[in-house]
């Protein structure tokens, strides 16, 4: 009886130590990350660009960068994704494609993230010679987010209630009139939060961009999408890796990152309170 | 026009949804289209068993053994931290945890599957790695050892979320009926819980297997890019996506080291595949 105790007041503690451990190591991460790159930031940090090869000035074009990076992608990436969401939920038919779509759903969701940058270096900048540039990086980028928007989509769906769909059609609505005007409209917020979460992990991939969009250094904003763009993941890995003034960069570098974690932080702030509000808001 | 209307709504999510398929096929396309003319060069034999990868000497080698083991030892590593802290967080959250603590604690995994991987790069080049040879007196911070422990870090969260949910679908009359008979809550776990839930917690490990083995940034930054077989855990090396990632850029397109760089990226993509195709079957088999 004694030896069991103790079994089970290791074994329970064990737990608590692992899961402590993993807490305390976030703590420090985020610690680390914010100390060293608050200081960085200031107001000039966020709207100048870069001056004297990277070591001095701003991140403002990297901004820039990322967010025309990002809206260009999800315009690619939602409508995409919703549609096919509503394929496999209202329609899904015939059997065999449903599940071939679901295995390249799948699949797509697990191909690693440089293979993608190979995809948009074969396919966007050299097949339809796009070259380097916003264009070929959005698109890479979207090609990656799909799969995610996909599962949040098709889960949003998959929630509204069976009656309300069977209520609208008894009304004499058509299929596409039930999907437009009910199960599209009450998904929505759920659909939204998947979104959300989707654009925190595109603006922070590096590897698709590396050889789509990227480039370490342009006093310049786009003026075009086949412009070339600075990008906030891509700088810090630059900062990082190339120059030679490393006392310089390596600040520099942090408070990039401070940037890119507050804007996927409140990204995903906003989620969560979306996701909050309706669950509150749900009567069914 | 109503019926219309009807028909091209329904083609159009037909297409759409085709075009994951197209995606699909055009990354493999692309991947083995130019990829395979490597092999004019180097067998696949010596390909995948040469330990030189020396691609821009005058005589080059495009052996990429040492790649290979150097993805599969920071893979390893990762997954010796992952699984005991993916899974311990997990069993916590779901079998210990009061509804307060959970809703806590949730949000803590998923926030570390929200970082992205290129400040997971950051911190370990420039804060975990000079720790490092300060307290082991290495003579660099950037070897197996460092890139295993943020890798381990990365796939925590999809280890710990993939194996709560199986967690969770396990029956609560389970736990009762063991509770029932007498035995503890450790018990019931060890023996009744984890067991019930084991298919879902392989597919989590294995999922976790193909992000460790994918992931870029992480090992292109913090694993030292040394193309050696390693011969310890404080050795630097140059896993596969940090090869293609970094060569990438300073090779010209349409020479054979350009095309060995595809040449790794199928491999990789073979070994992704493959782990998904397990974790499909083994989720698929326990949900009938």
């Amino acid at each position: 009886m004694n030896r069991r105790k103790i079994f089970e007041f290791t074994g329970v503690n064990l737990l608590r130590f692992f899961i402590l451990i993993t807490g305390i190591f976030l703590l420090v991460f985020l610690y680390v990350i914010f100390s060293r790159g608050g200081k960085v930031v200031s107001w000039e940090f966020l709207t100048q660009a870069p001056r004297k090869y990277m070591t001095e000035g701003g991140i403002y074009p990297a901004i820039v960068g990322t967010f025309w990076l990002t809206v260009i992608s999800m315009l690619l990436a939602l409508p995409l994704g919703i549609f096919t969401a509503i394929f496999l939920t209202s329609y899904a038919k015939p059997a065999w494609l449903v599940r071939i779509v679901r295995v390249a759903i799948n699949t797509l969701a697990g191909v690693p993230s440089i293979i993608y940058g190979l995809f948009g270096l074969t396919v966007f900048v050299r097949i339809f010679h796009f070259d380097v540039s916003i264009l070929s990086g959005s698109l890479t980028l979207g090609v990656l987010a799909l799969p995610v928007i996909i599962n949040a989509s098709e889960e949003a769906l998959r929630s509204v209630p069976r009656d309300f769909r069977e209520a609208s059609l008894a009304l004499g609505a058509t299929e596409r009139q039930t999907i437009l005007r009910i199960l599209l409209p009450t998904a929505l917020p759920n659909i939204l939060t998947g979104t959300i979460i989707s654009i925190g992990r595109v603006a922070g991939e590096t590897a698709p961009i590396l050889f789509t969009a990227a480039t370490f250094y342009t006093r310049m904003l786009p003026s075009s999408v086949m412009d070339e763009v600075m990008a906030l993941p891509y700088h810090i890995y630059a900062l990082l890796t190339e120059g030679s003034h490393a006392e310089k960069q390596v600040p520099i570098a942090y408070g990039t990152a401070v940037v890119l974690m507050a804007m996927v932080l409140i990204i995903s702030a906003l989620a969560i309170v979306i996701r909050y509000n309706i669950r509150k808001k749900r009567k069914w | 026009m109503k019926k219309f209307k009807e028909i091209s709504f329904k083609s159009i999510t037909y297409i759409s949804s085709l075009f994951t398929i197209f995606f699909l096929f055009g990354i493999i396309l692309s991947i083995f289209y130019e990829g395979i003319p490597i092999f004019q060069y180097v067998s696949v034999k010596n390909f995948l068993t040469g330990s030189a990868w020396h691609p821009t000497h005058s005589t080059p080698d495009y052996g990429i053994l040492a790649l290979i083991s150097g993805s599969f030892m920071v893979t390893l590593g990762a997954l010796i931290i992952a699984i005991p802290f993916g899974l311990g967080s997990a069993i916590y959250i779901s079998e210990i945890a009061g509804f307060r603590t959970k809703e806590i604690l949730k949000p803590i995994i998923e926030l570390l599957a929200s970082i992205p991987s290129v400040i997971y790069g950051l911190f370990g080049l420039a804060f975990l790695s000079p720790m490092l040879i300060k307290i082991f007196k290495i003579p660099t911070g950037l070897n197996v050892f460092s890139a295993s422990i943020i890798l381990g870090v990365m796939v925590i969260p999809i280890i710990s979320s993939m194996s709560e949910d199986a967690l969770s679908t396990v029956p609560k009359n389970l736990r009762e009926a063991s509770l029932a008979l007498g035995a503890n809550k450790w018990e019931t776990i060890v023996r009744v819980v984890v067991p019930a839930a084991r298919s879902g917690i392989m597919g989590s490990v294995i999922l976790g297997f193909g992000r460790a083995v994918g992931e870029t940034m992480v090992v292109l930054m913090v694993a030292g890019g040394a193309a050696q077989i390693p011969s310890g855990i404080f050795q630097p090396v140059r896993p596969m996506p940090a090869t293609i990632a970094a060569e990438m850029g300073e090779t010209v397109i349409g020479s054979p080291h350009f095309h060995a760089l595809y040449g790794i990226a199928i491999i990789l993509f073979v070994i992704t595949f493959v782990s998904i195709l397990i974790t499909e079957f083994i989720v698929r088999r326990r949900k009938m």
